[in-house]
């Protein structure tokens, strides 16, 4: 077994798809009035377009790309300070590739980096730890940028750091968490959601209990999903299934990489370094109670901000762009008055447009025609 | 959000036991498996593990991932029984 | 002789003549090259005899790192270009290479880059008949840069371009795609991933002539940089009509997937510097994937795809759902999420 490849069987899709289609048929959903699913992750905004799921799902089922790509939320005036750190004198500035092309008002990182500063794509933050080892009279400073997911990699860099004492190794926090971001928009006016498929990567760190809240409080499916063909259209089935049984659970189709209680470890290394502290403003998103995430105390020696005195910046964006509806599902990308002319992947305008799993970018990418706009 | 893909452990480090390769279609990659495992509960060389920024997130469950797939064969033999779907494997 | 490359060694003094000939000559040597002249003279009547038309075609090299698994930036300069005038249907005859090279660079480095071109050369069977040699101080250049230029002939009988593209053509690749892309991304970035990856650079004359005597071959390019996703895109442009490819027909390496599968990136987009896409009408189809067969380059040659009607480059996924496919506005970088 690969756990790829089983998990796209063509054959395996087609009978989801009969199934689907039969449980629809005992649901009130119409194609006027369709089952809103919001898909939370990035990544499986990216496998729906990238396989069709859309396209090949009967036409009552409709999917609301949600919030969770953190190059989408991210702020542009934090880009601004990353640059700005970037530019400062024997500093290397290490990134995950996503966060190059993000432009913010001085540009984009890999524009500055064409500028000759001193900016690394990595794959792992401990890269970027070897980099500080190997190179002791610079100042690494990582940009931490992601959801639960990545922040216990994060964390255990962050931990080796100070094990090893190192004084030139530093980071940038972005982190955001998704529990809050989710009660955020779950009280905002106007959403339309009916059910909700769970981040399984990020469920793998924090378990599925902390989803709780959604089917209890607001009545809402939820299941966590894989991200091949086969786990989101058994995700599909799940959904349709309690809905049809009006019994409203957080349920795991992704058993074999998500253990009910999530890792308990990561979970413990997040507590250790980070601290769930103050309210972070997100793109699209606006100010969300208690999404900052900070190094915590013991740890603050490492906190970029801190020990270069960075500034603050806060950008309006363009009163036109939409990119706060279609994060919440209240458009879809194609309403927005920006989307295919001031913005579009060559020259994005909002982050939803430069993360490949962005719904503009994916939107843009895998449509199937002219641009309707 | 994230990119996470299942690996195979091929190798572990016997000097740092945190430190392992793990290999996707015979590419290999230096990855960090703290997460996953410790000395009470070892990871073996030949166990899959889901990668994510160079760390091992979670083993994989190759028994659940069986018991997916079995569903669906399942479906296709018989008369369609989704109820079955809802019931996790214990 | 110094142990490096210093600015008297393009500085056309004693230093100069030392390194054309200890490094150039002795490995390029040929009759051309002997007669010490500005200029190289070719016989016009060797060149009719193989063809009615010329084919030229420059190109510049400046990849980093400039040695890789399954090259080097020598092998690449003569490559390229040799390939740029095979995909025309030309013999490749002659080359001329310039060299850009820092200051500093060890000559050793040199040495081997040139002799991986010369033996290169042999093997594409062309032959590097006039060349230039500039330093520039520290800092003013990354190592070195080489361009190379070429001639070819172009057999009277062999017609290839877009303009002869027709609706119903099928497309076909030489060989496994991204190849060449996957290995440069991993080390360039020092992305730190093991495995069999390696270049696919190779000059592709001896594949592409076997096409020459096939009625129904229409139109072929080489594909380089923006990967097999850029040549159809300029074959849309070039014959007005569609290529439609199917996902699941591209031949991949295990390991340029697996590369993809963690980094999140599209073979389609990578560079390619062996590989040939070639648009066949389909009576020849088969005879064309025959030949290709044949030589040990082309060994993995399919059937990717067609040409259709409506203007536009898709990629049908894996259960037959069409999207478009749009060319990358830069180069492939790796992602998280």
């Amino acid at each position: 077994m690969q756990f790829i490849d089983e998990f796209r069987d063509p054959n395996a899709v087609k009978l989801l798809l009969n199934k689907i289609n039969a449980l629809v048929k005992q649901t009130q959903f119409t194609q006027d009035s369709p089952l809103n699913i919001m898909e939370v992750c990035g990544g499986h905004t990216h496998a729906i377009f990238k396989f069709g799921l859309d396209r090949l799902l009967p036409p009552e089922i409709n999917f609301i790309h949600g919030p969770g790509c953190p190059v989408c939320v991210l702020p542009m005036g934090r880009i601004d300070t990353c640059i700005d750190i970037a530019k400062l004198p024997d500093v290397i500035f290490c990134t995950f590739g996503d966060a190059m092309r993000v432009p913010g008002q001085q540009g984009s990182l890999l524009a500055t980096r064409g500028q000759g500063y001193d900016i690394r794509i990595i794959y792992s933050p401990l890269d970027a730890l070897t980099l500080a080892k190997r190179n002791p009279q610079k100042q690494i400073v990582l940009f931490g940028l992601g959801f639960e997911t990545t922040m216990p990699g994060i964390a255990l860099t962050i931990q080796q750091a100070k094990q090893q004492q190192l004084t030139n190794f530093s980071l940038l926090c972005q982190h955001i968490s998704i529990i809050p971001t989710l009660k955020a928009l779950l009280t905002l006016p106007n959403i339309k959601i009916d059910a909700f498929l769970g981040p399984g990567h990020l469920s793998m760190i924090i378990g599925v209990k902390p989803y709780q809240f959604i089917s209890e409080n607001y009545a809402k499916p939820v299941v966590i999903s894989g991200f091949e063909p086969v786990d989101m259209l058994q995700s599909v089935v799940m959904i349709l299934m309690q809905l049809i049984r009006q019994q409203y659970l957080v349920e795991n189709q992704y058993r074999r990489i998500v253990a009910d209680q999530g890792n308990l470890l990561a979970q413990a290394v997040i507590k250790q370094v980070f601290t769930l502290q103050g309210n972070d403003e997100w793109r699209g998103l606006g100010e969300i109670l208690g999404s900052g995430v900070r190094l915590s105390k013991e740890y603050q020696e490492f906190d970029a901000e801190l020990r270069f005195n960075t500034k603050h910046y806060s950008h309006q964006d363009d009163p036109n762009a939409r990119c706060g509806d279609v994060l919440t599902g209240r458009s879809k990308p194609i309403n927005c008055p920006l989307f295919g002319k001031k913005c579009t992947p060559q020259s994005a305008y909002g982050a939803l447009m430069v993360s490949s799993e962005g719904a503009c970018a994916a939107y843009y990418q895998y449509r199937q025609g002219d641009l309707i706009c | 959000m994230c990119i996470g893909i299942p690996c195979q452990i091929v190798s572990i480090d016997n000097h740092a036991p945190n430190i392992a390769i793990a290999e996707v279609n015979g590419i290999g990659r230096q990855i960090d498996i703290s997460l996953v495992a410790n000395s009470n509960n070892p990871i073996t060389v030949g166990q899959w593990v889901l990668v994510h920024v160079g760390f091992a997130m979670s083993i994989l469950d190759e028994d659940e991932a069986k018991h997916t797939l079995s569903i669906l064969n399942a479906m296709q033999e018989e008369e369609p029984d989704v109820s079955v779907l809802f019931i996790g494997k214990e | 002789m110094l142990k490096t490359i210093s600015l008297a060694h393009g500085g056309g003094g004693l230093a100069s003549t030392q390194l054309i000939e200890q490094v150039f000559m002795r490995a390029f040597n040929n009759p051309f090259l002997q007669t010490h002249e500005d200029q190289a003279k070719i016989a016009l009547t060797e060149l009719t005899q193989l063809g009615n038309r010329l084919a030229f075609s420059t190109d510049s090299y400046v990849i980093d790192p400039i040695f890789f698994p399954g090259g080097d930036i020598g092998k690449l300069a003569v490559c390229g270009t040799v390939n740029d005038l095979a995909v025309g249907g030309a013999i490749p005859l002659y080359l001329s290479c310039g060299f850009i090279i820092e200051e500093g660079l060890p000559l050793d480095t040199l040495q081997n880059i040139v002799n991986s071109m010369a033996q290169t050369a042999k093997d594409a069977g062309v032959t590097i008949i006039t060349g230039d040699t500039k330093v520039v101080p520290h800092g003013a250049a990354d190592k070195i840069f080489i361009n190379t230029a070429g001639i070819g002939t172009i057999p009277t009988h062999v017609n290839w371009g877009m303009t002869h593209i027709k609706k119903g053509d099928k497309i076909i690749v030489s060989g496994t795609v991204g190849d060449h892309g996957a290995t440069i991304l991993n080390i360039r970035e020092k992305l730190g991933l093991i495995g069999a990856l390696s270049s696919d650079c190779a000059p592709l004359y001896q594949l592409i002539r076997q096409l020459h005597a096939i009625e129904g071959v229409r139109a072929l390019r080489d594909a380089t940089r923006g990967g097999v996703n850029a040549v159809l895109h300029e074959f849309m442009q070039g014959s007005g009509l569609g290529m439609q490819i199917k996902e699941s027909e591209l031949p991949l390496q295990p390991t340029v997937r697996g590369l993809c599968e963690l980094l999140g990136l599209d073979p389609l987009n990578f560079a390619n510097e062996g590989k040939v896409v070639i648009v066949v009408s389909p009576d020849c189809e088969q005879r064309v994937l025959q030949l290709l067969h044949s030589h040990p380059l082309g060994i993995n040659a399919c059937v990717i795809g067609e040409v259709v009607a409506k203007k536009q480059v898709t990629l049908q996924g894996l259960y037959g759902i069409e999207r478009l496919l749009d060319l990358p506005h830069n180069e492939p970088l790796p992602r998280i999420c």
